[in-house]
C-alpha cells in the first residue's frame, strides 16, 4: 500500500507543530495532517478517502489512559469490528468518536475532514451515528418518535410554520411518517409504532436503537454491543439486518461486539483493543491465529496451555 | 400502512380546546344572565391569566425539564411593558380593544426577550441550580421594576430608574398635560383596566394552539428528546441549547403576554405582587395537573383558584382545606405504587384490545 510509505513521518513532532502554529480561527480550518496508514482498507473501498480515520486518538482519566495511540481507517463500505475484553477502552473510543469525550490528544478525520471542534450533535449531522451499550432511548415516547426524532435534521420547516401548521409542515410530518415506518419495518418493529419504546422487549429495543440511528441518515454508523441480550435466533437475524443495511444504503459500519461468531462472520476488518491500546488489527483470520489476542483474552497461562 | 387519521394525540388537543370553547360559552351566558355575582365576576380575568400562565410554564417544567421557579418574573415584565404600552397610546388608539392586543404583544415580545437574557446563563445549569437561579433571576426583575419611574406627556415616555430611592415621580419632569404611570414602589397607579374576559379566552385559545402544536411537531419533539435523553439527544444531532432556549422564550412570552392582560385588569398594580409566592403559586398548578398535561394544568388552575374562594364560608379552615387537598392530590397522582398499579392497568387494556384486534 502507499500509504505506508508515509510511515516515515512522526505523527507526534507534526502535532506538535502545528499546535504552536495555528492560534484562534486558523485552527477551524481542516488541517492538512499528514495521514500513517496502517490499516488496510477493502479492496473496493481503498481507492477512495477513507470514511473515518484515527491518528494517535487518545484520552486519559486522570492518570489512566484509557486509550492511547489509537490508529484505525474505515473504508467507505466496510463492516469492521472493535473487541477487546472488559474495560478495554472500546466504549470510550465511540465515545471519542463523537465527541462525548475530548480527545486528549490525536486526530479524528471524517471523511478527511478533521472534528477537533464539533460538538457531538455537529458530528451527528457530518454522518456519524450510533446507538449506547446501555440502551438510551427515549423511554416514554412511542416508538415512532424515536425515530421521528431521528429524523430531526431531516426535516425543514420552522417553529411558526409548526405553530401555525402550515402546508410544510404537514408535507415534512407526511413523508417523515412513512420514512419512519419504512426504518421500522426494517427491523420488524412496525406493529410496535404507538407503543412508548420502554415497554418493548430487550431485543426490540436494541433493533429501535439502530433504526433511529439510521434515520439520521449516517454514512458511518458505529453499534455498541448489538447483539447484548439477544438470543441466538435474534443475534443470526442481526447479523443479516448488519449487512443488509450496509448493501442497501452503502455506509460504513463499526462495532463492538462480545459475540465472536458474529465479529469473525460480518466484520471485514477488526481491531483488537486491550488496555486502551490495540493489539492487533486485520482481517478475521488474521485475528484468530494472533497470539496476543488469544493471550488477551485467556491470560498467558491461557494462551501457553493451547 | 398505517392510514394518516387524525393521532390520538391531535383528538385529544381538539377535545382541550373543545372544552375551553364550552366554558367560555357558559360562562359568558352565565354572566350576561347576572347569573354571576361581582367577586365572581371579577375572577374571571385572573384565572385566564393564571392558565396562561400555568400552561407556559408546563412548557419549561413539564416538556422540557427544567424546573423554574421565576415565572411570575416573566408575567410582571409583561405586565408592566404592557401596562406603559397601553396607557401612553391611550390618546393615540381609542379603541381599548386594539390597545389591549397591541399591550399584549408588547408585553409578550419583552418577556420574550428578557427570557433569551436571562436564559443564556440559566440554561446551562441544571436540577437544583436551575431552580435557584431561575428564582433569584424572579426576584431581581422584581426588585428592578419596584425601581422603576414611569410618566408620559405631550413629548413622550419618560423613564427613569430610581436606584437610591432619593427621587420620586416629580423628577419626571412632565408636562402640563402628562401622567404618571409607574411610580416606583406603588406601582402602576391610575390605570385604565381594559382587560376582558373575552381577551382572556382568546389568548388561551392562542396559548393552546403554540403550546400544543409545538409539543407535536419536529421542534417538540426535539425538546422532549433533551428532556428524556440528553445524550442521545445530541447523538440523533439535535441542538440542546438552541431547543432549550426555544422552550425557555416561549415560555417566558406567553407569560408576558398573561402579564399584560393581568395588568391592565387592576386600577393599581405593585410589582411586588408577582413575588416568588406566585410563582410557587403557578408551579402548583402545573405540578397537580400533571407534568406535561396542558388539560390538567388548564382544570388544576381553574380548580385550586376557585377553591379557596368557595371555601370563604369556612373562613378560618380555608386554607387548612386547601393544603390537605393539595397534600391528598399530590400523593395519589404521583404515588409510586398507585402509578405502576395504573400502569399495569393501562398495559392489560391495550393487550386485551390488541387481542380483539387480532381476532377480528
Ligand atoms: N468518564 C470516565 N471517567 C473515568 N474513567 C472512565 C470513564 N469512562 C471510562 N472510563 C474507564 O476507561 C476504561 C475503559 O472503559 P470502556 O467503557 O471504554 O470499556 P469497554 O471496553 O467498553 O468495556 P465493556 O466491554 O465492559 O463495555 C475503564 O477502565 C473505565 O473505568
Ligand atoms: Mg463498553
Amino acid at each position: 500500500m502507499t500509504a505506508n510509505s508515509l510511515r516515515v513521518l512522526n505523527p507526534q513532532s507534526a502535532w506538535a507543530a502545528e499546535d504552536s502554529a495555528a492560534p484562534g480561527a486558523e485552527k477551524k480550518k481542516t488541517k492538512l495532517v499528514p495521514v500513517v496508514r496502517t490499516s488496510y482498507l477493502p479492496e473496493r473501498d481503498a481507492d477512495k478517502t477513507p470514511i473515518l480515520e484515527c491518528i494517535d486518538l487518545g484520552i486519559s482519566f486522570g492518570g489512566l489512559k484509557a486509550v492511547d495511540n489509537f490508529n484505525l481507517a474505515l473504508g467507505r463500505t466496510e463492516i469492521a469490528g472493535l473487541i477487546g475484553p472488559n474495560g478495554a477502552g472500546k466504549t470510550t473510543i465511540f465515545n471519542l468518536l463523537t465527541k462525548v469525550y475530548q480527545p486528549t490528544h490525536g486526530t479524528i478525520l471524517l471523511d478527511g475532514k478533521d472534528i477537533a471542534y464539533s460538538s457531538t450533535e455537529q458530528v451527528n449531522r457530518a454522518g456519524i451515528a450510533r446507538t449506547f451499550q446501555n440502551i438510551r432511548l427515549f423511554h416514554n415516547q412511542s416508538v415512532l418518535d424515536n425515530v421521528l426524532i431521528g429524523l430531526h435534521n431531516e426535516m425543514h420547516y420552522t417553529m411558526a410554520e409548526a405553530v401555525l401548521r402550515m402546508p410544510r409542515y404537514w408535507k415534512a410530518e407526511k413523508v417523515a411518517r412513512e420514512r419512519a415506518m419504512e426504518y421500522l419495518s426494517l427491523f420488524h418493529l412496525e406493529e410496535h409504532a404507538d407503543e412508548p419504546a420502554g415497554s418493548l422487549p430487550y431485543g426490540a429495543q436494541r433493533r429501535l436503537e439502530i433504526a433511529r440511528a439510521l434515520a439520521t441518515n449516517p454514512s458511518l454508523l458505529l453499534l455498541d454491543e448489538p447483539a447484548a441480550g439477544m438470543n441466538p435466533s435474534e443475534t443470526a437475524e442481526l447479523m443479516e439486518n448488519i449487512v443488509r443495511i450496509r448493501d442497501t444504503f452503502q455506509i460504513a459500519i463499526l462495532l463492538i461486539e462480545h459475540d465472536m461468531n458474529l465479529v469473525m462472520n460480518i466484520c471485514e476488518g477488526i481491531a483488537v483493543l486491550n488496555f486502551g491500546r490495540i493489539i492487533a488489527k486485520g482481517t478475521p483470520d488474521d485475528i484468530r491465529a494472533n497470539p496476543a489476542v488469544i493471550e488477551a483474552y485467556l491470560g498467558r497461562k491461557g494462551a501457553q496451555k493451547l | 400502512m398505517k392510514k394518516l387519521s387524525i393521532s390520538k394525540g391531535t383528538r385529544s388537543d381538539l377535545l382541550t380546546c373543545a372544552g375551553v370553547i364550552l366554558a367560555f360559552v357558559v360562562v359568558s351566558a352565565l354572566k350576561a344572565n347576572g347569573g354571576l355575582n361581582r367577586s365572581q365576576a371579577g375572577m374571571l380575568v385572573p384565572v385566564c391569566c393564571y392558565i396562561v400562565m400555568a400552561v407556559s410554564l408546563n412548557l419549561t417544567v413539564g416538556i422540557l425539564g427544567d424546573l423554574s421557579l421565576g415565572h411570575a418574573g416573566f408575567m410582571s415584565v409583561g405586565a408592566f411593558t404592557g401596562i406603559i404600552t397601553a396607557m401612553s397610546l391611550a390618546e393615540k388608539i381609542p379603541s381599548a380593544p386594539l390597545r389591549l392586543a397591541l399591550a399584549m404583544v408588547v408585553g409578550a415580545v419583552f418577556a420574550a426577550v428578557i427570557g433569551f437574557l436571562i436564559g443564556i446563563p440559566v440554561l446551562r445549569l441544571s436540577g437544583d441550580y436551575l431552580a435557584i437561579v431561575t428564582l433569584a433571576f424572579g426576584e431581581i426583575i422584581k426588585e428592578l421594576i419596584t425601581c422603576l419611574l414611569v410618566g408620559v406627556d405631550e413629548r413622550g415616555l419618560h423613564v427613569i430608574f430610581n436606584f437610591n430611592g432619593s427621587r420620586n415621580a416629580n423628577d419626571l419632569n412632565l408636562g402640563a398635560a402628562g401622567r404618571v404611570i409607574v411610580k416606583g414602589a406603588q406601582g402602576a397607579t391610575g390605570t385604565q383596566t381594559i382587560a376582558t374576559f373575552t381577551a382572556g379566552f382568546i389568548l388561551i385559545m392562542i396559548t393552546l394552539v403554540v403550546v400544543q402544536n409545538l409539543i407535536r411537531s419536529r421542534q417538540g419533539r426535539a425538546i422532549m428528546a433533551v428532556r428524556d435523553n440528553r445524550i442521545a439527544a445530541e447523538a440523533v444531532g439535535i441542538s440542546v441549547t438552541r431547543y432549550k432556549m426555544m422552550a425557555f422564550v416561549t415560555s417566558a412570552a406567553l407569560a408576558g403576554a398573561a402579564g399584560a392582560l393581568f395588568g391592565l385588569n387592576y386600577s393599581n398594580l405593585a410589582a411586588t405582587k408577582f413575588d416568588f409566592n406566585t410563582s410557587i403559586l403557578v408551579l402548583v398548578f402545573v405540578v397537580l395537573g400533571g407534568l406535561g398535561n396542558i388539560r390538567g394544568s388548564i382544570i388544576a388552575t381553574v380548580v385550586l383558584y376557585i377553591l379557596p374562594e368557595a371555601l370563604r364560608g369556612f373562613a378560618n379552615y380555608r386554607m387548612l382545606i386547601y393544603a390537605v387537598v393539595l397534600i391528598v392530590v399530590m400523593l395519589t397522582t404521583n404515588n409510586p405504587v398507585i402509578k405502576s398499579y395504573r400502569d399495569q392497568w393501562q398495559q392489560k387494556l391495550r393487550r386485551e384490545k390488541g387481542r380483539e384486534a387480532n381476532a377480528a
